[in-house]
């Protein structure tokens, strides 16, 4: 193809990606010129109708910004104003919370490795065409997942935004005996994703070792969830509550998604490598060996192979649950009190696709003043288009369509959650002579 | 797989303004999603696979509201290439959370959010599907009950009435067994103004009801404000209550407006 063809590829809505969004690369005489990650989604400005609403709310409000991650959202809602009001919640409703999390990063890895992620390495277009030559490959997919949603269900009244969470806690704890049945499914899911470990290791991966800042949670002695310090590889090491000193977001005019950039270095990564890279020694014995079996020796700079840590972090999870389960004696109160009136309360949890970051101002009645929220994907945006102007020189010499859909797997690396960030893809690829 | 006799019906699932959590409850169908993906093409569905076949669709399900111009033209493309649509989850049948910005000044709203808010196209309000195209027929929830959503596409595809219960949720907590956490616990509950369909999992999780199901079939709204506030509930939390996730469904609407 000739450099001084215009050529033109167009993805108007990208695919398996949760929520609306394109993607724009601009060639120029052979070279990429620019790349725009476009997010469509309509804005919805949750931050701003917050105002005025009880602090007791932000739970099931902010669930709403997503239907994948809802647990997220409450957690990183309820850690804000318990660390306003100056209290933490321990014992064990922190070990029910820890549980109702490892549901979602189960349910949530589940869905994109399997139904999102793994058909691109194996040239399907869905979970679902995949299913015809790998039927079961992908229910194993479809019940690890479905474990992750029980958990949501017997905790929190629902998989998608659950009900039981509540500022300071839960409404009711359940019984011990109410989690009988997923005992026996989380020793299940754990063999499961171990052959999902196995099984993503054996996948094709395009050489793409890249240097980035890694930033995510870091707690002393647990792999991070809910807590901990915010970290980073190039020596960040901060409380939650100077987050906003050390990132800040920019409004660029072509989406509707913020860039969150670290004010001294620019782009950086959170999400699952993020966390695999920064607390490797702090998984299980059964999930670091896994990983090193499967190539990993505590370090992965490879976006593509996300998909191995994902289920690293999918193995973790369901030894989390499992550990959580059998240790698990029905607290005495389901909830702490909490009044952060007249504070301000900050949180950040690992979302699934990393560190979701709450602020609230809270009036003297209990009102909300204000709010900011800065979920995973905006902070990831400059990273993905930053992967593409590296990646697609590599490719570049590929017919459009082959192009395009290598261009969407770098984006799908990232597993972005456009609903989310909209606070995602056409690919358009344009050649300038 | 080749030869499968007559061609199957097209489903096509659209998103506007939204969490994407409705969509997901057919994600979440683990045990029967393979068996939906055989009884009908999913012919245009983003956020399970990059394959779209062209319209027109035979069944539509739609989820979110209406926020911009260009949704606002979209619903009506995806209205005219779809013989049936349905609305499902309380954004796409009543507006959903994020009409909450209809009693606020849009652009205002928009400047707490972004930097520049001249490069967002947005309307000043946020309405439910039904607002702008013809429906077939709405699922409510927030989300959409996953079982209900496999009833309204299996009756869509024996052409018949979806069984969709239209009584209260406190229908349900009678069916679960549930002690009334309005009369047991003076715990201020929307269940008995709000549509069943949840399997009234809040008072069974010891809360009440906050509506995400929307107004039941002609709901007393006046009579349950009434007992609300013998039980010492204020108007401003009366408001907050009925104005939420399908705080822009009429009823609900009307009787917030009561309390501003």
């Amino acid at each position: 193809m000739s450099e001084k063809e215009i050529r033109t590829i167009k993805v108007d809505y990208l695919a398996r990606v949760e929520g609306e969004g394109a993607m724009h690369v601009k060639i120029k005489d052979g070279k990429v010129d620019d790349v725009k990650l476009k997010i469509f989604e309509p804005p919805r400005f949750f931050e701003a109708f917050l105002q005025g609403r009880r602090f007791e709310e932000a739970p099931d409000i902010t669930a709403r910004i997503c239907g994948i991650c809802p647990v997220a959202y409450q957690m990183s809602a309820c850690h804000a104003m318990e660390n306003g009001a100056g209290v933490r919640v321990e014992g064990a409703i922190r070990e029910l919370r820890r549980l109702l999390y490892c549901g979602e990063w189960i349910e949530s890895h589940g869905l994109h490795v399997f139904m999102l992620h793994a058909p691109d390495f194996l040239g399907y277009d869905s979970a679902i065409e995949m299913a015809k030559d790998h039927r079961e490959l992908v229910q194993m997919g479809l019940r690890l997942k479905k474990i992750g949603n029980d958990i949501g269900i017997v905790l929190g009244g629902r998989e998608i935004h659950p009900v039981n969470v509540k500022v300071g806690g839960f409404y009711k704890a359940p019984r011990k005996r109410d989690f009988l049945k997923l005992v026996e499914d989380l020793k299940w899911g754990i063999e499961a994703a171990e052959k999902t470990i196995q099984w993503c290791a054996g996948l094709p991966f395009p050489d793409f070792d890249q240097e980035y800042e890694f930033v995510s949670l870091r707690h002393p002695d647990e792999y991070p969830m809910s807590e901990g310090r915010i970290v980073s590889n190039h020596g960040l090491d901060i409380d939650v509550s100077e987050y906003e000193e050390h990132f800040e977001e920019e409004h660029v005019p072509y989406t509707n998604a913020l860039h969150s950039v670290l004010k001294e270095r620019g782009s950086y990564f959170v999400g699952p490598m993020a966390r695999f890279n920064l607390n490797f020694d702090k998984l299980s014995p059964r999930a670091q060996a896994a990983a090193k079996a499967a190539g990993l020796d505590g370090q992965c700079l490879n976006p593509f192979k996300s998909i191995i840590v994902r289920a690293v972090e999918l193995l973790y999870a369901f030894e989390e649950a499992l550990r959580v389960l059998e240790n698990y004696e029905r607290p005495e109160v389901p909830a702490i009190e909490v009044d952060p009136s007249g504070k301000t309360g900050f949180g950040a949890t690992e979302a699934p696709r990393g560190i979701l970051y709450h602020r609230y101002g809270v009036l003297g009645n209990g009102d909300i003043r204000d709010a900011k929220i800065v979920p995973p994907t905006s902070q990831n945006q400059k990273t993905i288009e930053r992967d593409l102007y590296r990646f697609v020189p590599q490719y570049i010499d590929l017919p459009d369509d082959e192009l395009q859909w290598h261009c969407e797997q770098a984006i799908r690396n990232y597993d972005p959650c456009i609903s989310c960030a909209t606070h995602f893809l056409k690919i358009h690829r344009e050649e300038v002579s | 797989m080749k030869g499968e006799g007559k061609s199957k019906q097209k489903l096509a699932v659209w998103k506007f303004a939204s969490c994407d959590g409705c969509q997901l409850s057919l994600l979440d169908c683990e045990d029967e999603i393979l068996a939906v993906s055989e009884a009908i093409e999913i012919a245009n569905f983003p956020e399970a696979t990059r394959r779209v076949l062209p319209g027109p669709y035979d069944l539509s399900l739609v989820e979110g509201s209406i926020t911009s111009q260009h949704d606002a033209e979209r619903i009506r493309q995806v209205r005219a290439e779809s013989e049936y649509l349905i609305t499902i989850g309380a954004c796409a049948t009543a507006g959903g959370i994020q009409a909450l910005r209809n009693y606020r000044d849009v652009r205002e709203m928009a400047s707490v959010v972004y930097a520049s808010p001249q490069y967002l196209d947005t309307l000043e309000t946020s309405t439910a599907i039904s607002d702008h195209v013809p429906v077939d027929f709405e699922l409510r929830g927030c989300p959409v009950n996953k079982q209900q959503l496999l009833e309204v596409i299996l009756a869509f595809l024996h052409r018949r009435k979806p069984n969709i219960a239209t009584h209260s949720v406190c229908v349900e907590c009678k069916l679960r067994g549930n002690v009334c956490v309005m009369t047991a616990h003076g715990t201020p509950c929307l269940g008995p103004v709000t549509q069943a369909g949840c399997g009234a999992i809040c008072p069974a999780y010891d809360r009440g009801c906050y509506g995400c199901f929307g107004p039941m079939e002609t709901p007393n709204t006046a009579a349950l404000t009434a007992q609300w506030k013998a039980m010492g509930v204020s108007d401003p939390d009366i408001l907050r209550a009925y104005r939420s996730f399908n705080g822009y469904a009429e009823a609900f609407k009307t009787e917030a407006e009561k309390h501003e």
